[in-house]
């Protein structure tokens, strides 16, 4: 605590930087997080960002009511291309969500403390993605009073789905995510739930807070069972979500089109989730902890760990784009190879390059130190990603269809206004329930945060010094006490 | 310390524990982590068994200092994934099989590689509701009251305070010789509270 590191980015291998930084004790890092929902007035930023996030959102409503009344005939897509705006909204908010799972139980098995500071922030991310995301198969179905056809519930026909068909896994594999997010999210907050109802100066949220937190106690019997369940979680998680994506790729994989039927595709599709989530996050995060004064939470480190995974990531992702071209020229096939030189060359290049630059170029900005300590260069960047990959699912999804095998079956896709204020919408559905997040529930894990100051432990030193950065104790706490290693973290 | 007293001045609400009839035990308040943990290993030690320490984060290597035996948690979970494995695939068998057979592509109206994905889904989807609802119920939550919940003091114990709460109904506890003994370990406020 004495001697703050002034860059927390710069890795001295024999001492521990420490994860949060102006002297903030307990008391300090409550104050802070729980005062961000308690004062009375949010700042004027953020009513003026509520307000355009509703009003996009009430135009996704409108567009969705037309959708609905009028049927999908208001979007354009055609008879090859049966998927355009919709299913390439689909892919892109489902993968946002996955950076969320990755740093909330990924991160955490890896035991990766940094993540404590920005870990409920980007679980609530992906809540909010997977919402938007599930919106999309859901309306593109055509009768969409009839989208309960999707789950295997007895109905006046007496059939039952296939579940032969990628898309029936495609249901299961999302709705399981949603639900294990969610459930992993809210299990993180209780404790900070707790703290809020502790803290709480009107009836209205004692009661509120009160209910939501379940009445708990951080008793330590407690806490032994919560630790459990929470290193449970994660794992169950962490498969969940490198399965959910290559699901979602089994969609294109499994089908016969040339540019769909890779195998690469379930790795490469994981991969692209997750730097486009870190993009998200990094996006959100820069002005949050800019707005919220959560400089000594969320750190320099944190932006910079980030940066680096978009630099693993995205080169991983144009690492897959390479290997599809030259896949496609190996395999000998003709219909494979004009896909791809249709991708680079033919109508829909523009769009092509457009996600090369954004997502392999851009990136590759991360290799210098000074550029991931910018905050406009991180900030931009991170724009471009989302940029970027939002049009790698473009590509994939228009290029394919528009011209496969038959030339004389050959269309291309123009989206209607419709698709593109409901692309624009679900922003707005997603950013209004980020902001009513930032405004009435801890946006920072506080009790994970606290575990991991050097307050936290037996020995101050412990956390600094050359020991067991894990922080468990040295074994000097009872006789029987200490032979076991505090296991579970 | 100027938080602490920043904070103790601050709320009332309705502190005055009105449906107590009897004493639901003492409860001691500790400023740091080290000290906590010596004072429970003292507790434990003392034969104490329905007592409880008060953290407002995990506190790593505090199960042991209480010498807490593993929770059988990981039972449930490992219930509610093999639950959600066998109706997952169960499930798939009746009704692509048996109750409306659908012939795809010439191929078996039953087989495994085809029943994989929709299987680890409910698989896991059941082992997290496991993991989520067996947490809940083993550690009694939702509770919508807690005699401990109405001290004020308590309040504390989710922001920046550490505490150990012994109860009445423990086979060792005495009002007077208990409070004395936590205030021997260092507590810096022992106080009784009503249930």
């Amino acid at each position: 605590m004495k001697t703050a590191i002034p860059d927390p980015t710069v890795d001295d291998p024999r001492v521990r930087p420490e994860l949060i930084l102006g002297g903030n004790d307990f008391t300090t890092v409550t104050d802070k997080v729980a005062g961000l929902v308690e004062r009375p007035r949010p700042p004027r930023a953020w009513y003026v960002a509520f307000a355009v996030s509703l009003a996009l959102t009430g135009v996704l409503v409108a567009m969705i009511g037309y959708l609905v009344f009028t049927g999908v005939g208001v979007w354009g897509l055609n008879n090859p291309v049966g998927w355009g705006f919709d299913i390439t909204n689909f892919v892109f908010w489902v993968g946002i969500g996955h950076a969320g799972t990755l740093i909330s139980a990924i991160l955490f098995l890896f035991r990766q403390k940094w993540r404590t500071s920005i870990n409920r922030f980007a679980e609530a991310m992906t809540i909010f993605a997977v919402v938007c995301a599930g919106l999309f198969p859901a309306i593109h179905v055509g009768r969409i009073w009839l989208a309960w056809w999707l789950f295997p519930l007895p109905n006046q026909q007496q059939v039952w789905p296939n579940f032969r068909s990628p898309l029936l896994w495609d249901v299961f594999a999302v709705s399981s995510y949603m639900f294990v997010s969610l459930m992993f999210w809210y299990m993180g907050m209780i404790p900070d739930l707790a703290t809020l109802r502790d803290r709480a100066k009107t009836k209205v949220r004692q009661i509120v807070y009160g209910i939501f937190s379940l009445g708990w106690r951080g008793s330590n019997r407690q806490w032994h069972r919560y630790e459990r369940a929470y290193l449970l979680l994660a794992a169950l998680a962490t498969p969940l979500v490198v399965s959910v994506h290559s699901v979602v790729s089994f969609d294109f994989a499994a089908s016969q089109l040339p540019g769909w039927h890779t195998t690469v595709f379930p790795p490469y599709f994981v991969a692209g989730a997750i730097f486009s989530g870190f993009a998200m996050v990094m996006m959100l995060i820069i002005p949050a902890r800019q707005y919220f004064g959560l400089k000594d939470i969320v750190t320099m480190r944190h932006l910079d760990n980030m940066s680096k995974i978009i630099l693993a990531t995205g080169s991983m992702v144009g690492f897959a784009y390479a290997i599809e071209f030259f896949m496609a020229w190996y395999s000998g096939n003709p219909y494979e190879m004009f896909t791809f030189l249709n991708r680079a060359l033919g109508p829909y290049s523009w769009a092509y390059w457009i996600m090369v630059s954004c997502n392999v170029l851009t990136p590759q900005l991360f290799w210098f130190k000074k550029l991931r300590g910018s905050i406009p260069v991180l900030f931009v960047a991170s724009i471009l990603i989302n940029v970027g990959m939002w049009f790698e699912r473009f590509v994939i999804i228009v290029t394919s269809l528009s011209r496969d095998f038959l030339p004389g079956s050959w269309l291309s896709y123009t989206p209607t206004y419709v698709e593109i204020l409901t692309f624009a919408g679900s922003f707005g559905l997603f950013f209004t329930l980020f902001l009513l997040f930032v405004r009435y529930l801890p946006m920072v894990a506080m009790a994970e945060v606290k575990s991991v100051m050097p307050q936290a432990h037996l020995e101050e030193g412990v956390h600094k010094g050359l020991g067991d950065y894990w922080g468990d104790m040295p074994q000097q706490h009872g006789e029987q006490g200490g032979h076991h290693r505090g296991g579970k973290s | 310390m100027t938080a602490a007293q920043k904070h103790s001045g601050a709320p009332d609400h309705g502190a005055a524990p009105m449906a107590g009839t009897g004493i639901f035990g003492l409860l001691a308040e500790f400023q740091t982590v080290p000290q906590l943990m010596a004072a429970a290993e003292k507790v434990r030690d003392a034969g104490y068994t329905h007592w409880d320490s008060h953290t407002p984060f995990p506190v790593h290597g505090l199960s042991d200092a209480m010498g807490l035996k593993p929770t059988r948690l990981p039972y449930v979970v490992l219930a509610g994934g093999l639950t959600g494995g066998t109706v997952g695939l169960a499930m798939q068998w009746w009704m692509n099989a048996i109750d409306y057979p659908l012939i795809i592509s010439g191929k078996p109206l039953f087989s495994i590689p085809a029943n994989i994905p929709v299987m680890f889904e409910l698989t896991v989807l059941c082992a997290a509701i496991g993991a989520f609802l067996g947490m809940l119920v083993m550690n009694g939550l939702p509770a919508l009251y807690h005699p401990l919940l109405t001290n004020d003091r308590f309040r504390r114990a989710t922001a920046d305070r550490f505490f150990i709460s012994i109860e009445a109904d423990d086979p060792k506890f005495d009002a007077e010789r208990t409070a004395g003994f936590l205030r021997s370990l260092g507590s810096s406020a022992v106080e009784e509270v009503r249930g």
